[in-house]
């Protein structure tokens, strides 16, 4: 335990958490896509209402929203951490920067991190807190909700913003996290870098059509 | 070709700093140090301060000619240490800015001479085999696979030259302690001690203050030597083991 928790602790071990904690979202991610792409289903929100009813019946979804705020927790904590330990590390800066030998992305994990967690904040505002926390409607009229909030093209626009940010994000994050863990070998590197790209495209392409199709569905 | 320079210039590490311009005209034949010197000869006609900057063998194989050119470390050039770079891959009127290596572990000693001792001191650490090997053995007698020995290779192709960390963002110092541990952990006489190395030598490279590796891989790009990112997952895989497995207590 001693050892671990000194690894941990350690700048390596504490790449390990970025490293664990971002693969853990990604799979979060999955799940939470799955669900909401039925909101594109033509059955007026049926399937999307019964499997949000599903959701709420389970006390094994409770445990793994507590893990899934940990998680959130812990990687954007870390994220803050190791982004000041590195900015006291570089010291000066220089007067010309190169940018041709990295992409942007992975210059700027910290800034994405950032520009997700406003959204973050802005997607619990609308759905979260009012169905959770201050009750203002049921989670049966979720889909009814939802639909309404993607009525103004503005809410439209801002999670249209969020998924290029976190696309971004994983765009760099999804094959870092693989070199972080030690996990490199060239037989299947080029299959990790090329999946990470697909996925750092496609999943966050796939959660910006829903509010999309919802504003034009309706209006 | 004429040229003209904005070059850094800091009396010592207490002073603030400053760019200075100056104009020159250098021949295309010259290397990147030799137009330096050029400059340098007018300066001390003019009995004025001439620049420092490091260098030794000016051949690309002891790594002293730290510099950042045109936000570069080494210049613009792949593969190539300032010394090797020469004028013909610049143009007539160009403008070059040149500063020193930028890292909080790397501070500057005098206009373009930074203090990399730092890296003696990771070297120090670990970055050695604890036993006397002798004398080079017989070359087939401890048989050492071909794709092992070529990456062992790969990684001691690195001559310290600081420019990874330079080029890094964080100034993380991670693809030259990794080479070092690859290529001194990946042969038989070093692998007995190639996890507690890892350790040793990570946990002296955070005291020296450089950063920590956000997988950027500016340092691949601009590594004189090439040195591949593949040497610092190895480091990330042998310091974990080292950390969780081998541990002095197993
Ligand atoms: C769904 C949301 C998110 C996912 C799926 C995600 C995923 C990842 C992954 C896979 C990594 C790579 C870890 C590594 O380099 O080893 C990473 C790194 C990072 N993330 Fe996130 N992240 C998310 C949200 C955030 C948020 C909200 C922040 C912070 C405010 C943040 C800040 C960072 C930082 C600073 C890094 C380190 C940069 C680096 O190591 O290159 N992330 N993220
Ligand atoms: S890894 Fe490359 S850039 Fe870094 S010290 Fe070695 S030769 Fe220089
Ligand atoms: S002076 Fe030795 S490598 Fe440039």
């Amino acid at each position: 335990m001693n050892a671990i928790a000194k690894f941990l602790r350690s700048p390596i071990g504490q790449k390990w958490v970025m490293a664990l904690t971002g693969l853990f979202l990604v799979s979060f991610l999955i799940v939470h896509l799955s669900g909401n792409i039925l909101l594109l289903l033509p059955d007026n929100g049926r399937t999307f209402s019964a499997f949000v009813d599903w959701m709420e019946s389970r006390w094994i979804i409770r445990i793994l929203s507590i893990l899934l705020f940990l998680g959130f927790a812990i990687h954007i904590v870390q994220g803050i951490l190791l982004y000041r330990y590195n900015r006291k590390a570089k010291g000066a800066r220089y007067a010309v920067t190169a940018t041709d030998n990295s992409s942007w992305s992975a210059r700027h994990m910290a800034l994405l991190g950032i520009g997700i967690l406003l959204f973050l904040i802005l997607h619990l505002w609308d759905f979260f807190f009012p169905m959770k926390v201050r009750k203002t409607f049921h989670h049966h009229q979720l889909y009814d909700e939802v639909v309404q909030t993607f009525q103004n093209p503005l809410w439209v626009l801002a999670y249209v913003l969020g998924m290029i940010i976190l696309g971004l994000h994983l765009s760099h994050g999804f094959q870092s996290a693989f070199q972080t863990l030690g996990i490199r070998h060239p037989k299947y590197t080029p299959f990790i870098v090329a999946f990470g790209k697909w996925f750092s495209i496609l999943v966050p392409l796939l959660f910006a059509i829903i509010p999309i199709a919802l504003y034009f569905k309706f209006s | 070709m004429k040229l003209t320079l904005k070059i850094w210039r800091q009396k010592n590490a207490q002073d603030k700093g400053h760019f200075e311009t100056y104009e020159v005209d250098a021949h295309e034949d010259m290397s990147f140090l030799e137009m330096l010197d050029v400059l340098n000869e007018r300066l001390i006609r003019q009995k004025k301060d001439p620049i420092a900057f490091d260098y030794d063998c000016r051949e690309g194989i002891c790594g002293a000619c730290s510099m950042v050119i045109n936000g570069k470390p080494h210049g613009p050039l792949p593969g190539t240490t300032t010394c090797q770079l020469h004028m013909r891959h610049f143009k007539d009127g160009d403008t070059i800015w040149v500063e020193p290596f930028r890292a909080a572990a790397f501070p500057v000693i005098k206009d373009l001479m930074v203090d990399r001792s730092a890296f003696e001191r990771i070297m120090q650490a670990g970055g050695y085999i604890s036993v006397n090997t002798g004398s080079a053995p017989e070359a087939n007698s401890i048989p050492v696979p071909k794709p092992i020995a070529d990456k062992a290779f790969d990684a001691a192709a690195c001559i310290g030259c600081g420019a990874c960390v330079a080029a890094c963002p964080n100034g993380a110092a991670m693809l030259f302690v990794a080479a070092k541990i690859s290529h001194l952990g990946l042969l038989p006489h070093g692998q007995p001690e190639r996890y507690i190395r890892a350790r040793k030598m990570v946990e002296r490279m955070y005291l020296e203050g450089f950063g920590n590796c956000t997988n950027i891989g500016a340092c691949e790009a601009e590594c004189p030597k090439e040195i591949s990112l593949e040497h610092i997952a190895r480091m990330n895989r042998w310091f974990a083991k080292a950390s969780l497995i081998e541990t002095e207590e197993a």
